[in-house]
């Protein structure tokens, strides 16, 4: 394995390392659900793809061949991960007991005006 | 063992350490959207974790492994969420 090879591979896995640690400290550091689902929803998100970029590269330099495996975990990992953090978004929001008012109602706070082109959507249970 | 093991070690060592941090929010988090996504976490970091496992043992069985990690991960945060938002399985 040449020296080039070597130190690329060592730069991304220290990359993808950093940012995976990263995502870790984010879950512990930061105060509140919405500022946590940041963290793994990019930074991991980025580790692992380095990780696995590092590895496709290994094994390609190895003499074991590129497989099409590995690109098919970072596309999907890559695909996933943002619907996955909308999800648990939406999950956590279902849950406030103080949302934000839907911005359609808030110069209307009585409900005086009924808008019936365009109304506001009913509140979720 | 070359420079490049020892990266990997290092890296494996760092990836636990992630590991162990979102861990200890699955234990501790507050609500369940915290608990869904430290497993979230988890099941991303546990992906690393085989991939540099099997970059050490210079063999590609872990692939399999981690892509179905990948995608029984995927499922499971879609199913808690659904089941959050809810408070019912699946239809």
């Amino acid at each position: 394995m040449s020296t080039v090879f070597e130190i690329v591979v060592i730069f991304l896995l220290a990359v993808g390392c950093f940012f995976t640690l990263l995502g870790g400290v984010a879950m512990v550091k930061l105060s509140d659900f919405f500022r946590r689902v940041h963290g793994p929803a990019k930074a991991s998100t980025l580790g692992v793809g380095c990780v696995l970029f590092a590895s496709i590269i290994y094994h390609w330099v190895n003499g074991s061949g590129v497989h099409p495996r590995e690109i098919l975990i970072t596309v999907f990992l890559f695909l996933t991960a943002p619907i996955s953090a909308h999800l648990m978004s939406r999950a956590a929001l279902s849950l406030m007991d103080d949302r934000p008012p839907h911005p359609d109602r808030t110069p209307d706070a009585d409900e005086k005006v009924v808008d019936r082109e365009d109304p506001a959507p009913p509140e979720r249970q | 063992m070359t420079i490049i093991d020892i990266a990997i070690l290092v890296g494996m060592h760092v990836v636990g350490l992630a590991m162990l941090l979102s861990l200890w929010r699955l234990l501790r988090g507050p609500t369940a959207p915290d608990r869904i996504l430290a497993l979230d976490t988890l099941y991303i970091s546990a992906i690393a974790q085989l991939i540099m496992f099997g970059m050490l043992l210079d063999t590609e069985v872990y692939f399999e492994a981690a892509l179905i990690i990948a995608m029984l991960g995927f499922v499971g945060t879609v199913v808690l969420s659904k089941y959050v938002v809810r408070r019912d399985i699946v239809e």
